[in-house]
């Protein structure tokens, strides 16, 4: 699967209070937590970011609670992909239950600016900045982790084995 | 080649002789733990699965704490889901309002979580029970979902980072929450990133159980799996002192000395100062002397690292005889019923009251910028809580620096950051 979005470019341990803050949290409808994501980081994020746009962050990305709010919230914002150049532990866990494609590349990461065109391929893991001109090798999603995604998640893989 | 603690519990709970760091494997899971923010999303993750029974009625935990008493009427709606669900299920370990507490510091009083246990909750701070010997993790809902389903998670096997605390400590404030956010200062907030931290030698003997727990508690601040030490005579008579008792066995793990490390690393207690981490991350520490004269606006005693009973004695014995300083305000948040309870029995709540502080039934609350303590912009609160980041307690432009109790009480006693050893000497 071939992704391809507009830049956003965040830094180094944004946390999920960053992500959605926890004065949000009494809802799980992801429209609604949508419409408040990244706010402490940018307050019009939310509004400006487009269908398909490409959340870009530092080291650490998605560190602190364990609230699957934050990827689902950015899931509903339109952000198809996050590109950083690693990841926080229950994040990187959480992101691949919700289905949201998250790729560790800090090189691509890095040099990628806001409003930077990336374009990413899941399969291969090539990402390439075509604003730059440049191309990018990010780690290979783990095998196990290629078959949650490939059984559509968590919920599905469980039910599948289950009933296996 | 030996195993470390973590990898002993892992190999029992898969069925395996041995495991290794890096290896996926799939884990039966002891206790399963969520809250009124994480389990409506797990609950509904498990409806849509289909899923009709959790895979024991014993072994699944759920607490409305976080926003409980609820704070509003969103919220109230999501803890009515997580009750419904415990009555429909026949849940035995929901705790209402009135009999809750903060989750880990509650589920150890309950006796629910044991040496060698495998504990996932989805809260990040489940970690706390490596206090106890046990492997505990934060996971998301949908992870909970599938463990309330099958009974089971898998885990990659983490390598271990084995930090030894050498000596003793410097005064006799140092205390758990010191030696962690010491530590965090040292590796960073990710510098234990996928890994688990084993804390051992003579300070983590030394350590009561309150004080351990505490540093468990934010082994999540450095990016751990988990935070673990071994289960020694104390914890046996810390379990054995409880109101509930365990109705199962538990198992006491040591690692090997063969065992295999990622790093050591060795910390002296001479080294080790009373510490505050400064805004927007826990790993922005510095010993207390340079954190003097920062005024603050609140002072919050509580959470799931600072609200047992040893941490709300040292903030009575400093506040004693004492006063709030004008114009901050200063909630104590006792982190159980039993806490509270044995609070009022000992008069520390009459001392906290004579004060001038206000004093909460447990709820995570302000700790997460939930309710009871929102700071507005430009405020700066200092709190024995677990975490920094921008817009944590409030207001994106308010500042929270984290410290222990000591530090709390002697600083609402000053209205700046304060060395308790000046409020207790005068």
């Amino acid at each position: 699967m071939k992704i391809s979005g507009k830049t956003w470019k965040f830094g180094d341990n944004i946390d999920t209070d960053v992500i959605i803050p926890a004065r949000y949290l009494n809802t799980i409808d992801p429209k609604e937590l949508a419409s408040h994501c990244m706010e402490d980081a940018d307050p019009a994020f939310a509004n400006n970011v487009g269908q398909g746009d490409i959340i870009v962050g530092g080291a650490n990305f998605g560190c602190g609670s364990s609230r699957e709010h934050a990827p689902i919230a950015i899931k509903a914002a339109g952000v198809s992909c996050v590109v950083a150049e690693y990841f926080a532990r229950i994040f990187y866990r959480n992101s691949f239950n919700m289905g949201l494609p998250i790729m560790e590349c800090p090189d691509a990461a890095r040099e990628a600016d806001t409003g930077d065109t990336l374009s990413v391929d899941l399969a291969t893991g090539v990402i390439v900045n075509e604003t730059k001109g440049k191309t990018y090798q990010a780690g290979a999603v783990p095998p196990f982790m290629q078959e949650l995604i490939d059984a559509g998640g968590l919920m599905a893989y469980t039910v599948k084995n289950a009933a296996g | 080649m030996g195993m470390t603690i973590t990898e002993k519990i892992f190999a029992a709970h898969s069925g395996l002789e041995k495991v290794e760091p890096g290896e996926l494997i799939t884990c039966d899971v002891d206790i399963a733990l969520g809250n009124d923010i994480t389990a409506p999303l797990a609950i509904k993750a498990f409806e849509q699965a289909g899923a009709d029974q959790v895979f024991d009625k014993e072994r699944v935990a759920l607490v409305p704490d976080h926003f409980a008493p609820n704070k509003d009427i969103a919220s109230a709606t999501q803890a009515k889901i997580m009750r419904r669900f415990a009555k429909d299920k026949g849940i035995r370990n929901y705790f209402e309002v009135g009999r809750m507490g903060i989750e880990h510091a509650l589920l150890p009083e309950k006796g629910l979580t044991l040496p060698g246990d495998i504990i996932i909750g989805a809260d990040s701070h489940t970690c706390t029970y490596g206090a106890l010997g046990a492997f505990s993790t934060g996971i998301g809902s949908t992870d909970l979902a599938a463990t309330m389903i099958t009974g089971k998670i898998w885990f990659k096997t983490p390598e271990t980072m084995k930090f030894v605390f050498n000596g003793r400590k410097k005064n006799r404030w140092i205390t758990g929450k010191d030696l962690i956010l010491y530590t965090i200062g040292k590796i960073g907030v990710s510098g234990a990133l996928y890994r688990a931290m084993e804390f051992t030698g003579p300070m983590i003997d030394d350590a009561t159980m309150d004080d351990r727990f505490a540093l468990a508690n934010m082994a999540v601040e450095a990016g751990a799996k988990n935070g673990i030490m071994k289960a020694d005579d104390k914890t046996i008579r810390f379990i054995k002192s409880q109101e509930s008792q365990p109705t199962r066995e538990w198992t006491i793990y040591e690692s090997d000395d063969d065992a295999r490390y990622h790093s050591v690393h060795e910390y002296d207690g001479d080294d080790i100062e009373l510490q505050v981490a400064f805004p927007h991350l826990p790993e922005n520490t510095r010993p207390v002397g340079e954190a003097k004269d920062i005024r603050l606006d609140q002072v919050v005693v509580g959470s799931c690292t600072n609200g047992r009973y040893a941490d709300l004695e040292v903030v009575a014995g400093l506040l004693k005889g004492n006063k709030v300083a004008d114009g901050l305000r200063m909630i104590i948040i006792p982190a159980t019923q039993l806490i509270y309870k044995q609070a009022m029995k000992n008069g520390l709540l009459d001392i906290f009251i004579d004060a001038g502080a206000a004093v909460s039934t447990p709820t995570c609350g302000p700790c997460l910028g939930g309710h009871m303590g929102i700071l507005a912009e430009g405020e700066k609160c200092l709190a024995t809580t677990n975490r920094n980041f921008v817009g944590r307690m409030g207001h994106p432009g308010s500042e929270v620096y984290l410290a222990s109790p000591a530090v709390a009480a002697a600083s609402a006693v000053t209205g700046v950051i304060t060395d308790p050893e000046d409020v207790a000497g005068e």
